[in-house]
C-alpha cells in the first residue's frame, strides 16, 4: 500500500502489526487509554545488590522486552555489561527497546543479534556497524524506528511494554532515588529514561555511586525502582558529552548558520517571548551564537529553549536572554552542569517534551526549530535515517517532534562532497514535508510553498537568496550529476513510525 | 564570470587549485574576486592535475557575479605556458602574474595571452592581467608595471615574499609594509587600476584583521586578499558606508538626475556644485551600500 507521501509500504507487515499508513501531521483530540506498570510491593529495604547475574536470572526471561537509555551516549558501559550477562545466561528472543543505540553499544548489540539473544528492536536510531548489519538483513523482523515523542507515546499506550528497564545512573541511594546531575559520570537530564522508570514492570538501576538516603533532588524516585545494582563503572565521563563546545570554524557551517539566523530574525516569530530549539551540530550551535547578537541588538528575549541543551543555550540563559531551558537531554558538559546550577533549567521527560498523545507537549508550544537533514526532497520530506548508500546511519531523534514548531528550518549543505542533500525523492521519509517550512543551504534558501506568509517576509532581504526547492535540487544535480538508483531486496529491515504511530516509510534490505 | 573593469574588489579569495571541494564551493561566500592558485599552494607533483581541475571548474561551476582570477606559475617555470593556455581557453577574467619585477614581465605575459586568445578563438583583449608585487625590485618598479598594458586591472602586494626580500618579517603594526603599500596604491591610482592589499594570515584574530583592513581602507585600497572565507564578512563590514554617507550619496545622485532632466549642465546640491569627483564617490558609495545589503532596490537605507 501507499501512504499520503506516496511511500510504498509492505502490505503483509502493515497487516501483521496492525499499522495504519501515515496520513497527516494533525493529531486532533482523540481519547487515549494509557497503561500502567505492574508493581512488586516493597518497603524499600533490600534493593541494593552487586549480583547482576542474579538480578538478570530472576527477572529476564525468553521473549521479554528490555530497555536502556542513551544518556551516557558514547561513554555507556551499562548496555554492554547487562547484555553480556544476558548472553552468558543464554536468554533468547528478547525485544530491545532502548531510547536509542549509540556507537559504544554496537559490537555487543551485533553479537546479541547474531546469537539470537535479540530478535526484535525498537529504537530512535542506530549508526555504524550495527546499522550496516541490520540494513543487510541481520534481523528477521523489521526494526521499528520511533521519534523520542513517539517512543513516549508507545510506552504510555502499551505499544512498547517494557518488562525490565536497566537504567544506568551517576548516583542513587539504597532505595532508588537518583538523578543525572551529580557524580563522576553526570550527564544532566534523565529525560528519556524517566519514561522507562515510570512504565516498566521492573526497574533496575545500575550505579557506581551509592549515596546517603534520601538522595535529593530525585528524578527517578524510589517508588519506581525495584533494584539498585552496584557496578564498577557506569560510563566513561570523557565520552558522555563533548567537552568544551568549540564554535565551529567551518566557513560553510558558519555561512549556513548566519543565513538561518537571518531567516529567524526577519520572520514574524522573532519577537519578545519567542521560543526555539536547535540541534547539536556545528551549524546549529553557531545559529545560537548569531541569534544572540540579534537578540541583544533588537532587545528581544526568548521565553524558553527546548530539547537537547548545549552550552551556547546555557550562555543565553545565564545572560538573561532566555527565560527557561526545558531540558530533555544535555549534549555537553556545560549544559549538564548547568542543570544543577541554574534553577531555570528544568528537566523534562520525553512525554512532556514531545509526546503527541497527551494533554499538551512542549513542542506544540514551540515557535522555531532548527533541524538538520541527510536529505530533503522537493516536497520538503526529510530523511535523517539512511545514508546515500541506503544503509541505516542515523536517528529519528526529536526530528518529527520538533518539526511541529510554528517555523521549522532545515539546514543542510546543498551537497556533501559528491552526494546531493536536496533530491527529487528522499531515500527514507522520516519527517513529512508538510511540517517543514524553510530550507537553508549554503547556496540559498527555499520556503515551503504552503507558507506564503514566510515567503513574503523573507523576500527582498539582503543576504537571503530565495529559490524554489526545485531550483536548489537542480543546482545540486548540476554539480554532482545524476546518481544511480540504489538496489534493495524485497525484505523489509525497518519500519519508520510517524510520531502518531502510523507508518511513514519502510526501509529495505540493501543489495550490494 | 562577470568582468567589469570598474567593479568592487573588496575581497580576493585564494582557492588552492588542487582542492576539488573548495573549487566547487568557492562561489558561495560572496568574495568579489576568486583567485584560483596554481602556484604556491600546489605541490610540484600536482601542477598538471590542478591545472586540469581549475580548467574543469571554470568551465562547469557557476560562480555567479564573482570576478575570476588565476595565479599561474612563475614565468621562469616549466608550467607557466601550459597554465596560461589552459586558463585563457577556459575564459578566465584575469591572470595574476606572480613575482612581478618589471614591465617587461607584464609584456611577456601579454604576448603569451594574445597568442593563446588567437589559438583558442577567444576575443583578443578579453583576458585581463594583474601583477603581484613580491620584492623590493617590484615595489620600486610598480609605477611602470601598473601602466605596462591596457589589460592591467590591478596590482597586489604580497607581503610574505616581500618582507623576506627586505630582510624583515611581518609585524602586527605593519610598519615594514608602509613604503610598499604607499607605492602600490599611488602607482595603481596613477594608472587608473585597482590596488589589493596582502593577506592577513592570522585567521583567528578578527580584531587584527579589522585593524589592518581599516588601515588599508584609509590608504585608499580597493580591498584585501583573503585566505579564509570567514574573513570576507569582516572586511566587507569595514568597507561598508555609513548611513550618512549613503544618504548624502543618494542626494548627489538625485541632484545629478534632476539636472539631467532639467537639461542643465551645472549640477547643484544644497547650494554647492557637484563636480566629477563628488559624483564618482557617490556612485561608489551606492555600489558599496548595495553590496553590503544596506539599501533596498530603490536605494533606500535599510541598515540597522
Amino acid at each position: 500500500m501507499e501512504n499520503k507521501l506516496e511511500r510504498i509500504l509492505p502490505d503483509d507487515l502493515m497487516k501483521k502489526y496492525d499499522y495504519k499508513p501515515f496520513e497527516t501531521t494533525e493529531i486532533g483530540h482523540p481519547i487515549i487509554q494509557r497503561t500502567a506498570p505492574k508493581v512488586r510491593v516493597s518497603d524499600g529495604d533490600g534493593k541494593v545488590t552487586n549480583d547482576l547475574a542474579k538480578i538478570v536470572k530472576d527477572n529476564v526471561k525468553d521473549g521479554m522486552t528490555i530497555s536502556f537509555h542513551h544518556h551516557f551516549r558514547n561513554g555507556d558501559f551499562i548496555f554492554n555489561t547487562v547484555m553480556e550477562e544476558i548472553m552468558k545466561q543464554g536468554i533468547k528472543n528478547l525485544t530491545l527497546a532502548p531510547s536509542s543505540l549509540t556507537g559504544a553499544m554496537n559490537d555487543v548489540a551485533i553479537k546479541a543479534i547474531k546469537n539470537g539473544t535479540v530478535t526484535n528492536i525498537t529504537t530512535s536510531g542506530m549508526r555504524g556497524e550495527l546499522g550496516d548489519v541490520v540494513s543487510h538483513g541481520a534481523l528477521e523482523t523489521p526494526v521499528i524506528f520511533r521519534s523520542h515523542g513517539g517512543r513516549a507515546r508507545a510506552i504510555e499506550n502499551g505499544d512498547i511494554k517494557i518488562d525490565v528497564a536497566f537504567l544506568g545512573v551517576p548516583n542513587a541511594d539504597r532505595c532508588g532515588n537518583a538523578n543525572g546531575m551529580y557524580g563522576e559520570e553526570a550527564f544532566g537530564s534523565l529525560g528519556y529514561a524517566l519514561m522507562d522508570a515510570a512504565y516498566a514492570d521492573k526497574v533496575v538501576l545500575l550505579t557506581d555511586n551509592l549515596v546517603d538516603y534520601p538522595n535529593a533532588p530525585a528524578s527517578i524516585k524510589q517508588t519506581q525502582v525495584d533494584y539498585v545494582v552496584e557496578v564498577d563503572k557506569v560510563g566513561d565521563p570523557d565520552k558522555i558529552g563533548s567537552g568544551a563546545t568549540r564554535f565551529t570554524k567551518d566557513p560553510k557551517n558558519l555561512k549556513i548558520a548566519n543565513m538561518v539566523s537571518d531567516v529567524i530574525t526577519n520572520s514574524s516569530y522573532f519577537k519578545d517571548g519567542f521560543s526555539f530549539q536547535t540541534g547539536s551540530g556545528g551549524a546549529a550551535l553557531a545559529v545560537t551564537r548569531y541569534l544572540r547578537n540579534a537578540m541583544i541588538d533588537q532587545n528581544i528575549k526568548a521565553s524558553f529553549g527546548l530539547g537537547g541543551i548545549t552550552k551556547p543555550m546555557v550562555d543565553l540563559l545565564e545572560e538573561g536572554l532566555i527565560g527557561k531551558l526545558m531540558d530533555v537531554q544535555d549534549f555537553d558538559k556545560a549544559a549538564a552542569n548547568s542543570m544543577k546550577e541554574n534553577k531555570n533549567q528544568q528537566e523534562i521527560d520525553a512525554s512532556w517534551y514531545a509526546d503527541p498523545d497527551n494533554k499538551g507537549a512542549m513542542v506544540d508550544q514551540l515557535d522555531v526549530s532548527i533541524l538538520s537533514a541527510l536529505e530533503i526532497d522537493t516536497n520538503f520530506n526529510v530523511n535523517v535515517l539512511t545514508g546515500s548508500d541506503g544503509v541505516i546511519r542515523g536517528a529519528v531523534g526529536g526530528h518529527q517532534d520538533a518539526a511541529m514548531a510554528k517555523m521549522t528550518i532545515i539546514c543542510a549543505p546543498l551537497t556533501r562532497g559528491r552526494i546531493p542533500s536536496i533530491v527529487k525523492s528522499v531515500d527514507t521519509a522520516v519527517t513529512p514535508g508538510s511540517s517543514i517550512d524553510v530550507l537553508v543551504t549554503d547556496y540559498g534558501v527555499a520556503v515551503n510553498p504552503n507558507r506564503k506568509d514566510l515567503q513574503e517576509q523573507l523576500s527582498d532581504i539582503p543576504g537571503i537568496n530565495l529559490y524554489t526547492i526545485d531550483e536548489l535540487a537542480e543546482k545540486a544535480q548540476k554539480i554532482v550529476g545524476q546518481e544511480e538508483p540504489l538496489n534493495y531486496t524485497d525484505k523489509t529491515v525497518g519500519l519508520v513510525e510517524y510520531r502518531d504511530g502510523s507508518i511513514i516509510d519502510s526501509i529495505k534490505e540493501v543489495k550490494d | 564570470m562577470t568582468f567589469k573593469k570598474d567593479r568592487l574588489r573588496r575581497t580576493m579569495m585564494f582557492v588552492p587549485g588542487n582542492n576539488a571541494g573548495m573549487l566547487k564551493d568557492a562561489g558561495i561566500y560572496g568574495a568579489d574576486s576568486i583567485m584560483f592558485d596554481l602556484e604556491d599552494s600546489v605541490s610540484l607533483a600536482e601542477k598538471d592535475s590542478a591545472r586540469n581541475l581549475v580548467y574543469e571548474a571554470l568551465t562547469t561551476v557557476d560562480y555567479g557575479d564573482a570576478e575570476l582570477v588565476v595565479r599561474t606559475n612563475g614565468l621562469d617555470t616549466d608550467f607557466f605556458e601550459a597554465d596560461v593556455k589552459a586558463m585563457v581557453k577556459a575564459g578566465i577574467d584575469v591572470i595574476r602574474i606572480p613575482k612581478t619585477e618589471n614591465a617587461g614581465m607584464v609584456k611577456e605575459m601579454e604576448d603569451l595571452v594574445i597568442a593563446a586568445e588567437k589559438q583558442f578563438g577567444i576575443p583578443v583583449g578579453q583576458t585581463h592581467l594583474m601583477a603581484a608585487i613580491e620584492s623590493a625590485e617590484g615595489v620600486l618598479n610598480v609605477p611602470e608595471i601598473a601602466k605596462a598594458s591596457d589589460r592591467m586591472i590591478g596590482v597586489a602586494l604580497s607581503a610574505e615574499d616581500y618582507t623576506t626580500d627586505l630582510q624583515t618579517h611581518r609585524y602586527p603594526d605593519g610598519k615594514e609594509l608602509e613604503f610598499a603599500r604607499n607605492m602600490i596604491i599611488n602607482a595603481a591610482r596613477a594608472a587608473g587600476i585597482a590596488a589589493f592589499d596582502t593577506v592577513y594570515t592570522d585567521v583567528d584574530n578578527t580584531q587584527g584583521l579589522i585593524n589592518e583592513t581599516e588601515y588599508i581602507h584609509e590608504l585608499g585600497y580597493d580591498g584585501k586578499s583573503v585566505i579564509n572565507p570567514r574573513q570576507i564578512p569582516v572586511i566587507n563590514k569595514v568597507f561598508a558606508p555609513t548611513k550618512a554617507q549613503i544618504e548624502n550619496a543618494k542626494n548627489v545622485i538625485t541632484a545629478i538626475e534632476n539636472a539631467r532632466l532639467a537639461g542643465s549642465g551645472v549640477i547643484a546640491m544644497g547650494g554647492q556644485m557637484v563636480d566629477r569627483p563628488v559624483a564618482l564617490r557617490a556612485e561608489r558609495v551606492m555600489k558599496l551600500a548595495k553590496a553590503s545589503g544596506l539599501v533596498d532596490k530603490g536605494g533606500h537605507y535599510i541598515g540597522k
